[in-house]
């Protein structure tokens, strides 16, 4: 056990921080819409990209620095430290260039890979319809094949960023004859026609940051199958994986952010004492899910996989920032329940953490059963 | 960065775990526990091994290995329960090392490392502890106070007067000292650190037994024709116990690292763990006989010895509370430090 970064790892950091610290963009826009803020997180990835630091972990012939697993969690700890706002195209550069990496013909990898990079063309992730949540394997978006294109017709929900977006990961089902899981195909969609309609779907914090897809006999070249027809369940799995895997290390930074200002508050305001034994559990939870996360990356590092064990990470963030954001009303007191105040923002977003990228309750159960190996109750169907 | 162990630090796991499994089996365990006797033979080829001095320095007779390597051993033997005295042997040895001076470590750390001396580690409050682990079966007795103070005695000296703890694997005493007797130690704030640790790392592997026992049962027991574990209610509680296991060994191993690498972090580190591993511990055993359901209320499982080690480990030099008070302590002089940097 060593729990230290070696020299490289902190060289790494160090080169990082230092310049984050030169280059690291203002405060977000106070004033304008949903469209001026996004610009702002464009902005900065192409100032990333410039540098070299939009995705350290792709390997360097595709654009990256083929940073390691380690490197790459300093990598999002770092970026978290520095309070700098998440690269426009990120659902690209996490879950998009990986997947593609994974299965994609040397062609889409040629074609895309460097444009998501630098942010010209955004990406988007069609899986979840209204109807097909956590049993995702459930969902209906058909997609029927008409000479050497696919004629793709649904709707999907919980698409972030697709307004701004150029393609669209899309599952849809191009087989109904075989058993779920074997029909579905992974595809990338052009968002720029007319057969997809985007409607912001607004949510309790009364922002948009997601929407639903209507897709209404969009057409889809057969260049843009991804990792084969029918092969969409095992695609699809590898851009979850990548979903757990990075982005772990820039909400456990900003969970500790949260709480160390919340303790700052509580001495300021003279109520330390009253809340001390909730803030120091607060403290040793954030601390697990440090550890917790490192450890998971070492097992990655040692046995190549993450184990299923990712997902008790996951379920204590998400309980935990709950907490930390219901503390902080007794904490901070009337401005966490007042519109438009940052606290309260966290406290109404946080209701989210349980349930995007995996209900808790859906993750209990692959706990139960991946981990501990204990039975599945047989759903009548 | 690597959270996995040496692989002489799995070896010693391996090992322990093999031996124990052999020597230490639930009939063996209850038939200790029922007659509240200690399990000699096991102690004396645990102490022919070198495990009570797994974390002396050998210059006293140990082995001289460090707090993760102590930590490996008190998981092992939480798990297995074996009615040895060696977790409160290993707190008095580390408090004596840690803050006695020379001759104090000379007269007692040999035969502690030895195992031909036994010891314990109690918590005084007005001269009293009223429950010291292991205190009943011990010639050496180290006592501390809330101030980080310590006197260390030789048991004939004390008036030790035996109780019967729920916890019957281990004997305790209340031990009172008299005006004048026993020797100081110096400050015991790193001993009390570090003995914090190897109780919480004793916590982890009694919840990780509990689990697997549960995990086991669940499986086999059927209600309504299928397995009780495939229900919803059950196996998220088994996930629940999961997940507080995890919790606290990860605070448990970081502060068994920190020990000897960073050791300015100990206090911090040390209260976290304890704080983790005793809410742990109370939580996971209780699921443990819930799960169970009406055999986990019985006698004749084994379910209840662990419940039982966990409530005594649970309040051992506090619970979870008084650390959370210590670790709120540290985290606003943390918050007031960088606030005037």
């Amino acid at each position: 056990m060593d729990l230290t970064f070696s020299d490289q790892e902190t060289a790494f950091r160090d080169e990082l921080r230092g310049w984050l610290a030169e280059n690291k963009p203002g405060p977000a826009p106070s004033e304008g819409d949903d469209d001026t803020h996004y610009a702002y997180r464009r902005e900065w990835q192409r100032k990333l990209y410039d540098a070299g630091w939009a995705a350290p972990a792709w390997p360097a012939e595709y654009g990256g620095r083929g940073a390691s697993l380690t490197e790459s969690a300093i990598y999002f700890e770092e970026l978290g430290r520095a309070r700098v706002p998440m690269a426009a195209n990120v659902l690209g550069l996490l879950l998009g260039g990986p997947t593609l990496m994974v299965w994609g013909t040397d062609e889409q990898k040629e074609r895309y890979l460097s444009p998501i990079l630098s942010g010209e063309e955004i990406w988007c992730q069609g899986f979840s319809e209204p109807d097909a949540g956590s049993d995702l394997a459930s969902l209906k978006t058909r997609a029927v094949k008409d000479g050497d294109e696919w004629v793709v017709t649904g709707q999907k929900v919980w698409t972030s960023g697709a307004q701004y977006s150029k393609w669209c990961m899309l599952v849809a089902r191009s087989d109904s004859d075989v058993a779920k899981h074997k029909g579905l195909t992974y595809f990338l969609m052009d968002m720029e026609q007319d057969a997809v309609q985007v409607r912001p779907l607004r949510q309790i914090t009364g922002e948009a940051e997601f929407n639903e897809l209507f897709i209404e006999e969009a057409r889809i070249p057969d260049a843009n199958v991804v990792g084969g027809v029918g092969n969409g369940w095992k695609v699809a799995l590898t851009t979850l994986m990548n979903e757990r895997a990075g982005l772990g290390f820039a909400l456990q930074i900003r969970l500790r952010q949260l709480l160390d200002d919340l303790i700052a508050k509580a001495i300021e305001r003279g109520t330390y004492d009253e809340n001390a034994d909730s803030l120091a559990e607060l403290h040793v939870r954030c601390e697990s899910i440090r550890l917790l996360a490192w450890k998971g990356l070492t097992d990655v590092e040692r046995y190549g996989q993450p184990g299923p064990e990712g997902s008790l990470v996951k379920w204590l963030w998400s309980d935990t920032n709950q907490r930390l954001t219901q503390l902080a009303v007794d904490i901070v007191g009337p401005d966490a329940l007042t519109s438009g105040e940052s606290w309260s923002y966290e406290l109404l977003r946080a209701r989210g953490n349980t349930i995007e990228g995996g209900t808790t309750e859906v993750l209990k159960n692959i706990v139960a059963e991946r981990v501990l190996g204990l039975p599945r109750l047989k759903v009548a169907v | 960065m690597d959270f996995g162990f040496t692989d002489d630090q799995r070896e010693i796991q391996r090992t322990a775990r093999d031996l124990l499994a052999e020597r230490a089996t639930p009939a063996r365990v209850r038939e200790h526990a029922e007659a509240r006797t200690v399990d000699q033979a096991l102690w004396r080829e645990l102490s022919e091994l070198g495990w009570p001095g797994i974390a002396v320095s050998e210059e006293y007779g140990g082995q001289g290995l460090g707090q993760i390597e102590l930590s490996i051993l008190c998981e092992e033997l939480g798990r297995s329960l074996a009615p040895v005295p060696f977790l409160p042997s290993a707190l008095a040895a580390t408090a004596i090392e840690q803050s006695g001076v020379q001759a104090q470590c000379e007269r007692w750390l040999p035969g502690l490392a030895s195992g031909e001396t036994v010891g314990a580690l109690g918590t005084v409050v007005d001269g009293v502890a009223g429950l010291v682990i292991g205190g009943a079966d011990s010639q050496v007795l180290v006592l501390v106070e809330d101030d980080g103070t310590g006197l260390v005695i030789a048991a004939e000296d004390a008036e030790v007067t035996p109780l019967q703890a729920i916890d019957p694997t281990r004997s305790a005493a209340r031990v009172s000292v008299p005006d004048g007797a026993g020797d100081s130690l110096g400050d015991v704030c790193v001993g009390l650190g570090r003995s914090l640790i190897s109780v919480s790392s004793e916590l982890v592997g009694v919840c990780e037994r509990a689990l697997e026992m549960t995990v086991a049962y669940v499986k086999d027991r059927k209600q309504f024709g299928v397995p009780v574990g495939a229900y919803q209610a059950v196996s998220h509680r088994c996930a629940q116990m999961l997940l507080d296991t995890e919790k606290a060994r990860s605070t448990a191993n970081f502060a068994a690292w920190t020990a000897d690498a960073d050791p300015e972090r100990l206090a911090e580190a040390a209260a976290m763990a304890k704080a983790s591993a005793s809410d742990a511990g109370r939580e996971v055993t209780a699921g443990a006989i819930q799960m169970h359901g009406g055999i986990g209320f019985t006698w004749e499982a084994d379910v209840h010895w662990l419940y039982k080690r966990a409530q005594l480990d649970a309040a051992l030099l506090g619970g979870a509370k008084r650390h959370r008070a210590q670790l709120s302590a540290i985290l606003a002089d943390k918050v007031a430090a960088s606030a005037t940097a």
